[in-house]
């Protein structure tokens, strides 16, 4: 097999706080291939995003990557500074955030956004980099790219400007790109057309994609591979089909049922009884024992198994064997 | 079952004008944007009926408007036969409005954060001079919290939690109907549906009435009985739950129905629909879908479409049958 | 690079601000910050100095038979040569002990001070709810009488107040009205500040989903206003004021200093200054630095904690 683009081991993000230490990011680990779609599920404060920012090193103060290792085709990059983060980061990594019009500079015209970065990374001249930010708002199905490429960002619509985002990410052909949340803020219609436009993009170039959000009907449908987090751990990994349909880990099977689609034609949902636990307060053990049905004194007294990139499905003692359906 | 809620012919339309002296100095014309267009519907005693549509399509507009926060420009609201919108300020309508109360979207905006739980819960009935001695503690036991929370604050609690404070204050004054505007959407999936349980066994035990609001397809099937679709305004489809999913009339319908990702389409490769919403202040002639219709004829265009019946379904294309 | 930006995310349950503060980060972050506890020792020395002046001063500078004529010019940590009495901080032209006046002076200082942010915030604070809240023309006509007030300087309306007041207060009366007017001349030109952050506020409040919850279970908009939206302003109306509180008092030391505030008869800081300046170059220096480093101390203190207590509970009000 050959190298992936991103291979993550072992991530600890820790914020030291007057309460204690944190563990947003507790022990991840996980590669993504070229052409490949992560998706990554999980709750609020699941540590989906966290993981994303440390992967891209965007992480804020005092949070910061206390173990573990980030390698982009090969190369560490976790704890990287200044100049190298920078040169990185938009040149080898591209990110897409959940609302577009804060990601993007009011004051620059799209296609000054475009150039800039393009130079930025790329040797180019300058006709060179306008003839590449036209290639590349064409390429996002942005119509009329020639002439809308002086307009300002508040001139798009809301999916026009996640598109133009999108263009930013992918213009300097990055190896690796992360987007957190990318259509949560978009209409359903609009929602489709960036999941496509995703998806095409991540074939034709290669790109190994890592897609944060909390919408399992969107990881359905682009995510090849899924990666479920709880507080701060990589609950379950696996491919999205496998995942989906035959959940391995109580909660993983708890939240597929959950969601009304799986209850159709039923009146009541099935529901996971309590809620995640903060993480200034992780029960001992596995941190879902409190919520599980399953759970025994050894999942009282030990963490789950930490899962590995490569092997294993479920950080679980008792995962739920194949020949179970989703009903734990 | 009898009508509870009669909705005529409601319509919106804000100023969306700039301050009077720009305008004077720009020459611009004043501004109009039409939330909400010549909207009727009814809502059973004892149903759930749900209003689906994209941003800007005046669904939360429409509930707003029937909490009485926005005035209607034109139209009517009867709430079992009475008139609350001709009149919004007379006794009779301040004593029907009392009925009718709302959830609302983000648990963490809707409660003030400076206030106990228990003043929060109490606080329509206190408003009206009601008793409220021991109704923070019923309310909070019924929607499955303890009694003994009435004395903390807000922040203490996780996102369903303060939903859970939310229903128990829409709850508090006995209304009949509740108006909730995408009530779990701002929810996690494991505790959105211990929220949605939670709304349904209150609708049994209480006789509730709901005005469901929501984008998302899979809560309203879910929990609808009925269902209205908005697009830009306008009603362009309405049919009981399970005739609209399964034969969806209207083109936009089907296009939200298509679009929708569902959990159970592994890489699926749609063609994705075309086009955007457009700008509300200047909508498109006649039907106000054609532009992205894919089966629009030259009559679309020109000539906007009346709801029609078609078996249980009401819909508004010229094409649909 | 936009990019590079890392914007704070919708999911992490985000707790109360304000309630967490109050709780225990303030304290935290109080103690946390050297500048900020300094600052904080000095404003409370000072004003415990300023309001027990009475048993703190060493001497009465304004009973005339304590005074004695012989004891003036002493410099500071000198005994008397003729009477060989000694002063901290020396004495003045009249004999009056320096240390003694500026322990008066700061008393009216402060006095005026406070009594000035308040007026200025009960004002501005119901102007700005009123504005924020009822909006239309109502809002125009207050915001725009803010502008305008603006457009001059608050020691040129201050003054102006003040001279009006002195024109249509008998003589007699001048000395004990002289305070008064300072507050409210100080309090109009400075309400202006709190109408505009408290309107702010107001408008970001009044679209918030509790205070439609409130208005659907039928409380009316005084009462909105009132029980719902002010206790959520009331921080930003803190920092404010806390920032506003060195202004006026710089603000009434110089109306006095101009002499146009406290009289000499009832000296507060600026008038001591006024008066000191007469000295400094005929040698007697203390009676001008004393009293200039003390306003220093006192209004950079105060500055300063103003400048910690809004970070501190608001990092985004800059």
């Amino acid at each position: 097999m050959s190298t992936p683009v991103l291979s993550v081991r072992d991530l600890v993000v820790e914020i030291p706080t007057r309460k204690g230490l944190l563990k947003p990011v507790d022990g991840v680990s996980f590669d993504i291939a070229a052409g490949e779609i992560l998706g990554v599920v999980g709750e609020s404060g699941a540590g989906k995003s966290m993981t994303g920012n440390a992967v891209i090193g965007l992480l804020d103060r005092p949070a910061r990557i206390a173990a573990g290792e980030v390698r982009l085709l090969g190369d560490p990059i976790q704890n990287l500074k200044g100049e190298a983060l920078r040169r990185q980061r938009g040149k080898r990594m591209g990110m897409i955030f959940q609302d577009p019009l804060t990601s993007l500079n009011p004051l620059l015209t799209v296609g000054e956004q475009l150039t800039e970065t393009i130079r930025e990374h790329l040797d180019v001249s300058k006709s060179e980099a306008l003839n590449r930010a036209i290639a590349a708002l064409e390429e996002v199905g942005i119509p009329a790219a020639r002439q809308r490429i002086d307009s300002y960002p508040h001139e798009f619509s809301g999916g026009m400007r996640q598109r133009v985002v999108i263009a930013l990410a992918l213009c300097a052909e990055p190896e690796l790109v992360i987007a957190d949340e990318p259509t949560t803020a978009l209409d359903v219609s609009v929602q489709a057309q960036i999941i496509a436009l995703l998806k095409r993009l991540c074939r034709e170039r290669g790109v190994a994609v890592m897609l944060v959000t909390h919408d399992m009907g969107v990881i359905a449908e682009a995510a090849d591979r899924i990666a479920v987090m709880y507080a701060g751990r990589m609950a379950e990994l696996g491919p999205v089909r496998d995942v989906i349909t035959k959940p391995h880990h109580p909660y993983t099977a708890g939240l597929m049922a959950s969601t009304p689609v799986a209850s159709r034609g039923q009146k009541r949902l099935r529901q996971i009884p309590g809620a995640m636990p903060r993480l200034d307060a992780l029960p001992d053990g596995c941190a879902f024992h409190p919520r599980c049905e399953k759970a025994t004194d050894k999942c009282r007294a030990e963490p789950g198994p930490t899962l590995a990139a490569d092997e294993g499905r479920a950080a679980c003692w008792y995962p739920l064997t194949q020949t179970k359906e989703a009903t734990a | 079952m009898s009508t509870l809620i009669r909705v005529e012919a409601l319509t919106r339309i804000f100023d969306v004008s700039k301050p009077w002296l720009n305008r004077v100095l720009e020459r611009l014309p004043k501004a109009k944007l039409t939330a909400v267009s010549d909207v009727s519907f009814e809502i059973e005693e004892n149903s759930v009926y749900a209003l689906v549509g994209e941003s800007g399509s005046g669904k939360s507009t429409i509930g707003k408007m029937i909490t009485g926060l926005v005035p209607p420009t034109k139209g009517r609201i009867e709430v079992n036969g009475k008139d609350i919108s001709s009149d919004p300020d007379s006794a009779e309508a301040a004593k029907v409005r009392a009925d009718i109360q709302m959830i609302f979207q983000d648990p963490y905006a809707s409660l003030n954060p400076r206030w106990k739980v228990r003043n929060i819960i109490a606080e329509p009935v206190a408003v009206r001079g009601g008793k409220t001695g021991g109704l923070a503690e019923r309310m909070l036991e019924q929607v499955g919290l303890s009694g003994a929370d009435a004395d903390k604050y807000p922040h203490e609690f996780s996102g369903g939690q303060r939903q859970r404070i939310c229903i128990a204050r829409a709850l508090a004054s006995g209304p009949k109907i509740i108006v909730c505007d995408e009530p779990t959407s701002a929810l996690d999936v494991s505790v959105q549906s211990q929220v949605l349980n939670l709304m349904s066994d209150l609708r049994e035990e209480l006789g509730l009435t709901y005005l469901f609001i929501s984008h998302d397809l899979t809560v309203v099937q879910h929990m609808a009985d009925k269902i209205g679709v908005l697009y830009l305004g306008t009603l362009v489809e309405e049919a009981p739950r399970d005739a609209l999913f399964s034969d969806p009339k209207h083109p936009y319908t089907q296009m939200i129905f298509d679009a929708a990702p569902r959990m159970d389409a592994f890489g699926r490769e749609v063609d994705p629909p075309k086009g955007e919403i457009p700008d509300a202040i200047n909508p498109p002639t006649g039907c106000p879908y054609h532009p992205r219709c894919p089966i629009a004829v030259d009559r679309c265009s020109q000539e906007k479409p009346l709801l029609r019946h078609i078996g249980d379904t009401r819909v508004a294309c010229h094409l649909a049958e | 690079m936009t990019q590079t930006e890392l914007r704070p995310k919708a999911d992490p349950a985000r707790p109360s601000r304000f309630s967490r503060a109050v709780n225990s980060d303030l304290f935290h972050s109080f103690r946390s910050n050297p500048v900020a506890v300094v600052s904080a020792i000095v404003v409370m020395v000072l004003i415990l100095a300023a309001v027990f002046a009475p048993l703190v001063a060493p001497h009465d500078p304004f009973n005339p038979a304590t005074l004695n004529l012989m004891n003036g010019f002493t410099p500071p940590g000198e005994a008397n040569a003729f009477t060989g009495d000694f002063f901290v901080l020396g004495t003045d032209d009249q004999g009056r002990d320096v240390f003694s006046t500026i322990l008066y002076g700061m008393r009216i200082s402060l006095f005026v001070g406070f009594s000035a942010v308040l007026f200025a915030m009960v004002l501005g604070v119901i102007l700005g709810l009123i504005a924020g809240y009822v909006g239309g023309w109502v809002e125009t006509i207050i915001m725009r009488i803010a502008d305008i007030q603006l457009t001059f300087p608050a020691i040129l309306v201050a003054m102006l107040i003040f001279g009006i007041a002195k024109g249509i207060t008998p003589p007699a009366y001048r000395d004990q009205m002289a305070i008064w007017v300072l507050i409210v001349a100080i309090g109009l030109s400075d309400w202006v500040q709190f109408a505009r952050v408290v309107r702010g506020a107001t408008l970001v409040e009044k679209n918030r989903e509790y205070v439609q919850a409130a208005k659907i279970a039928g409380r009316s908009a005084f009462s909105i206003m009132l029980r719902h939206i002010l206790p959520n302003v009331m921080n930003s109306v803190l920092v404010i004021a806390t920032i506003s509180l060195a202004l006026a008092i710089i603000a009434e030391a110089t109306l006095s200093f101009l002499g146009v505030g406290a009289p000499p008869t009832k000296p507060s800081l600026g008038t001591l200054i006024s008066i000191g300046q007469g000295f400094m170059f005929s040698g007697e220096w203390w009676i001008l630095i004393f009293p200039a480093l003390t306003l220093l101390a006192l209004a950079l203190s105060i500055n300063l904690l103003g400048d910690w207590l809004r970070d501190a509970l608001n990092p985004k009000l800059r």
